[in-house]
């Protein structure tokens, strides 16, 4: 059960003021990465307001609970602002990112003991193998829950990511849900243009793979019942992949579907901009 | 000079494979992990007894680098095991950081180090591996001797919270530990206490230090032998008392000097205690396809090397 389970319109909130903080943060540091974790917001915000089980106490076996993974670790804002907001830690802390001795290093690690965070990221393509070991040892375990993890697009460029999703399919890892953040950008340009992944969804299939596609993974309407039914699809003997179409920068105007804001900070002016369009909701930090 | 009786002698890799199957038994937790090489690591048993706490996970060792971190989250404790080679330089950058900088306690398990693999050649000879594995934050580096040490050292790092390199080898060599002696991560060995010159040695060069301290002793020379299982975090005062009584020390190892047990002894006598240091090991250089045997002689790893550079120490004290 989640320990929010809010509808739709709770979510938007939240998804509001997530917004809100990642442009902050990165304004703030003048650095990290508004683009990706603006477009993951939404789904950042309902698994841990909506769809997981999962205690904001913080336990790093996470046993009896559903495990979040973030592969591609530079959208750490979007993490950071979601776990804040569900309770892991004090909001005020997200006003430390990137800087000198923080608990919020650019890329998520365990080092700091942040809550939260099970395993450090950053280095791209090593989410997955991660993710799935703790599936495993989730059904040693006799733990019915869920393991999530999240990759960029891009990412799947590396070797490792498909090292796991063979391994996944061979051994019938099936409560575990991969998503994937299909925005077609990456640090340097489209990734049509950097280095084609061809047919997705028949990739995935063909490693032995359940797929399914969100349209639009920045409208709840959307995400949600694909989320619903990714779980649904879970203890069938198959590992679970969604392909979730968003916008990079999505939630800003001029931040929108552009790999230029992978990694570059707004500067005041802009930040005043794209507060304008970023309702507060729950108080900034 | 001490002598070391032996009845057999036995790979390390056995040793491991040993060790695994009784872990297996004592400790519900434990789990393992193979790229494809269950029979050359001997985890053949373990998979036989607990074949639901085994996961084979083909060639593919970055993904099993990444797995074996994530089993650590609902507290299992996995050992992984392939080749040196895979275990580390292959995963440089998963260990680093899903492991590593992660402090996830999985225990990589690396046969076939060195030299003493053979035949295969250089592509397989890694003599990087421990280097690469104590320049790491949180990793403790491990290198036993013989069979019953390998057995010892599995089992302890079972006990140990934090990850660990566990580094054995594929020949035969005299099994001398006692089978009963309690492994200390960290803590040296004394095997023979001597007056004129400190040998320190880890891995399959244990052995060789030893016959060296025979043919030193015909020589007159009392050498102090010592293991030094644990490379990180090494036992500084085990070896400043050694040095602080022989005023001159020789280190062994089948390595590269650079980044080795040489290198960290160095720098330990260069701070505290500069005092003459000689090292045996591998010159910057790969190694080759050829018998252990020759192997060991060409890239001067035997007993003989080992006296010689006694001497050549000796000479500088």
């Amino acid at each position: 059960m989640n320990p929010f389970n809010y509808d739709t319109e709770q979510l938007l909130n939240v998804a509001h003021q997530v917004r809100r903080d990642i442009v902050r943060m990165v304004h703030a540091v003048n650095s990290g990465h508004p683009g990706g974790s603006l477009g993951c917001t939404e789904f950042l915000v309902s698994l841990y307001f909506k769809q997981m089980t999962h205690k904001p106490e913080f336990d790093m076996n996470g046993v009896g609970e559903d495990l979040f993974f973030l592969s591609n670790g530079h959208i750490s804002p979007v993490w950071y602002s979601t776990l804040a907001r569900a309770g892991y830690f004090d909001p005020k802390e997200l006003a430390t990112f990137r800087k000198l001795n923080s608990r919020l290093q650019g890329h998520p690690a365990t080092e700091e003991n942040l809550p939260g965070i099970r395993i450090a990221s950053g280095s791209l393509g090593q989410g997955p193998s991660v993710a799935i070991g703790a599936a495993q040892v989730k059904k040693l375990n006799g733990d019915d829950k869920l393991v999530y993890v999240l990759t960029g697009d891009g990412e799947l460029e590396e070797g490792q990511v498909w090292e796991a999703a063979m391994y996944a399919a061979h051994h019938k890892v099936d409560n575990f849900i991969w998503t994937v953040d299909y925005n077609g950008q990456q640090i340097d340009g489209p990734v049509d243009a950097v280095m084609s992944l061809g047919n997705l969804r028949a990739k995935f299939e063909a490693f032995g793979w359940k797929v399914l596609g969100c349209e639009n993974g920045n409208d709840f309407a959307q995400l949600l019942p694909v989320l619903d039914e990714a779980k649904a699809l879970s203890g069938q003997g198959q590992p679970i992949c969604i392909l979730m179409n968003t916008q990079m920068g999505f939630g800003v105007d001029f931040m929108m579907g552009s790999h230029k804001w992978h990694g570059v900070a707004p500067n005041d002016a802009q930040l005043q901009e794209a507060l304008l369009q970023l309702k507060e909701t729950l108080n900034d930090y | 000079m001490k002598d070391f009786p032996y009845s057999e002698s036995k790979d390390t890799r056995s040793g491991f494979g040993a060790g695994l199957l009784e872990l297996g038994r004592t400790n519900p937790n434990v789990v393992a992990l193979c790229a494809d090489l269950v029979g050359s690591l001997k985890m053949g048993d373990f998979i036989k007894e607990f074949p639901e706490r085994f996961f084979q996970v083909g060639i593919a060792e970055a993904n099993m680098i990444g797995l074996a971190a994530g089993m650590t989250i609902g507290g299992k404790i996995p050992f992984t095991g392939t080749f040196a080679n895979f275990s580390t330089g292959r995963v440089y950058d998963q260990i680093r950081q899903s492991v590593a900088y992660s402090s996830k306690n999985v225990k990589i398990c690396a046969s076939h180090a060195g030299l003493t693999l053979g035949e295969d050649g250089a592509t397989h000879q890694i003599l990087e591996d421990i280097g690469m594995m104590k320049m790491l934050p949180h990793m403790t580096v491990i290198n036993p001797c013989d069979f019953n040490q390998t057995k010892a050292a599995t089992i302890a790092i079972a006990d140990h919270q934090g990850p660990v390199y566990l580094r054995f080898g594929r020949p035969v060599v005299p099994n001398f530990t006692p089978a009963d002696q309690k492994f200390e991560i960290g803590k040296a060995v004394m095997l023979n206490e001597g007056k004129d010159v400190t040998i320190i040695a880890t891995g399959h060069l244990v052995w060789k230090a030893i016959l060296a301290g025979k043919l030193l002793a015909e020589q007159g020379i009392d050498a102090e032998i010592i293991n030094i299982h644990t490379i990180k975090p090494l036992d500084t005062e085990a070896i400043l008392a050694s040095v602080s009584k022989t005023r001159c020390v020789v280190t062994a190892e089948e390595h590269q000097f650079n980044g080795g047990l040489g290198e960290s002894v160095a720098r330990l006598l260069a701070q505290q205690l500069p005092l003459p240091l000689e090292l045996v090991g591998v010159d910057d250089s790969f190694g080759e396809s050829g018998t252990p045997e020759q192997l060991m002689e060409k890239y001067g790893l035997n007993e003989q090397s080992i006296v010689a550079a006694v001497q050549r120490v000796m000479a500088r004290k």
